[in-house]
């Protein structure tokens, strides 16, 4: 069982199991309503960790810039609905990604290091009011992760896609087949900035606030320590590791208030000593022991 | 006289005071089987690297079919018909052989950096790679990852790579390297079958290989061009014999 997806001999239709974690989500939503504004964040999170897995993992690049576009896209959909009055989610995902650039840390703009509050955040499309139970913005997050995971997975099984993992593999020998190795990067980062920068901007309209934290070099630390969690190049990964990540804090915070980041270490610590391939990669060479039996 | 399939004139190359190549005039004719050999720093893989646009030139020029590369990305040359081989396997170690092949095929055909279908329903990438392995006797091995592949295979995978590449003129680079000399026949065996029309520029140590392949030989020695004949010259010159064959005996 190899970490990645994709390539030429990979059948790309979707498996069953690819199904469980909408499953899990709906579920979720139906039997933890009073957990509905973690699971947004969670949803978030995973749409934010699927946007560094395209580098980290396919690309094979570490980095620890990515909260720049998280916290891009969270100011661009603050900015937009508290000073511009655009307060619709849907046109400002897409504005968000659009106007990427243009945005700037001005504190008459941004708020400075108060946050910028007064994010007002219209019905969806003019339909979909956002409740104070969490309803419509959980199933939305849920909506644009679908659509993210949906582009993510399309790429990853494309040439486009393969040629990354051929870039992470041996970025010499892509140069040796006549591969534009710079503009293929340059793409790749393109597209999971979009990303993350949809993820960043759902932050703000669910949260209905925006803080200099999203920009911070730990936001996007906290990511990466997600991701290695979950799995590195695995598409899932990105699924896993918040989920297990931000549970983990959720429930440690509640119980060690001082301590909880200690709990998040040792798990940290433990997959990086004896599970490089993550949670998933436990869960894979489990499966394979499995079906090894007779 | 017609344009060779690759030439260089004059080509140098220096480190500061240190020369590695010093006034190479080279011709490759087009379906050469051409040998380059000399001993250990001879500049041997200098010079590959300025033909493939690896490394540039300090002086000097480069001509491919009649057109000249000097001055032209790496990604330009490969387009252009120059293919290569790497002394140190290259390869795509975690993706499977197939994957390995199409990934050339695919940057040849120019489907590399689409994103809407997914790659294996790219079926002419898909099938060309097949019949490649196929011919190079590896169609058994198409979904095996390169780390689950003997050392021999994968020596067989880096022409593979190259070949997908469809290239007018081909470097191996020590195509036999680390590969025992019971396995080499079989490289051999695949290189006598390259198609014709290729040219072939073959570096190599094995000088059972060089003799029995090459219909042409140059030998370098500290960056300069010391002799270039048939095989049959090069082996009864005298020069050769002290400056390279001796030290062959030594180690």
């Amino acid at each position: 069982m190899s970490a990645h997806a994709g390539g030429y001999s990979a059948d790309p239709r979707i498996r069953w199991i690819e199904s469980l974690p909408w499953i899990v989500a709906i579920v979720a939503f139906f039997a933890l309503p009073e957990y509905l504004s973690l699971g947004a964040r969670i949803l978030i999170y995973i749409l934010y960790a699927l946007s560094l897995d395209l580098i980290v993992g396919y690309a094979g690049i570490i980095t620890l810039g990515h909260s720049a576009y998280f916290g891009l896209g969270a100011y661009v959909a603050g900015i937009l609905a508290a000073k511009a009055g655009i307060g619709d989610p849907v046109v400002q995902l897409g504005a968000a990604s659009v106007l990427l650039e243009i945005a700037n840390k001005a504190t008459t703009l941004t708020g400075g290091a108060d946050g910028l509050s007064g994010v007002v955040v219209a019905p969806i499309l003019g339909l979909f009011r956002f409740d104070i139970f969490g309803k419509t913005a959980y199933l939305y997050c849920l909506l644009v992760l679908l659509l993210g995971w949906w582009l993510v997975r399309k790429m990853i099984y494309s040439p486009f896609g393969t040629s990354l993992t051929g870039v992470r593999e041996n970025s010499l020998r892509m140069h040796a087949i006549g591969a534009p190795v710079y503009w293929r990067l340059v793409l790749v980062y393109t597209l999971s900035a979009t990303i993350a920068g949809a993820a960043g901007g759902l932050i703000t309209q669910t949260n209905q606030f925006v803080g200099l934290n999203v920009l911070s070099f730990e936001s996007a630390g906290e990511l990466l320590v997600m991701l290695i969690l979950g799995g590195v190049g695995r598409i899932y990964g990105a699924f896993v590791g918040p989920v297990v990540y931000l549970i983990a804090q959720d429930f440690l915070a509640k119980q060690f208030p001082e301590y909880w980041y200690f709990g998040i270490g040792t798990m940290l610590v433990l997959v990086v000593m004896f599970a490089r391939g993550g949670i998933l990669g436990i869960l894979d060479g489990a499966l394979v022991k499995l079906r090894g039996r007779p | 006289m017609s344009a060779a399939a690759l030439e260089t004139r004059g080509l140098c190359k220096s480190f500061g005071a240190l020369t590695v190549a010093d006034d190479i005039n080279f011709r490759l004719e087009t379906g050469a089987r051409h040998a380059l050999i000399g001993p250990n720093g001879a500049g041997k893989t200098t010079f590959v690297n300025m033909l493939t646009g690896a490394l540039p030139p300090s002086s000097g020029r480069i001509v491919l079919g009649g057109e000249d590369i000097t001055a032209m990305g790496q990604a330009k040359r490969v387009k252009r018909g120059l293919g290569r081989t790497f002394q140190i396997n290259a390869l795509f170690r975690r993706l499977a052989v197939i994957d390995n092949v199409a990934l050339a095929v695919a940057e040849r055909r120019g489907v590399a950096r689409r994103m809407l279908r997914a790659a294996s329903t790219h079926a002419d990438v898909c099938a060309e790679s097949m019949d490649l392995l196929a011919t190079l006797g590896l169609a058994e091995d198409a979904s095996v990852r390169i780390v689950d592949l003997p050392y021999g295979k994968q020596r067989l995978v880096e022409i593979a790579i190259a070949l997908g590449l469809k290239p007018r003129v081909l470097l191996l680079d020590e195509p036999a390297a680390g590969v025992p000399s019971l396995e080499s026949h079989r490289i051999l065996q695949v290189l006598d079958n390259l198609p014709k029309h290729i040219a072939i520029l073959i570096i190599e140590h094995d000088m059972d290989l060089v003799f029995r392949f090459a219909r042409r030989i140059t030998v370098m020695v500290q960056g300069e061009v010391l002799v270039e004949g048939p095989p049959e010259e090069i082996a009864k010159d005298r020069r050769v014999h002290q400056v390279y064959l001796g030290e062959q005996h030594h180690g």
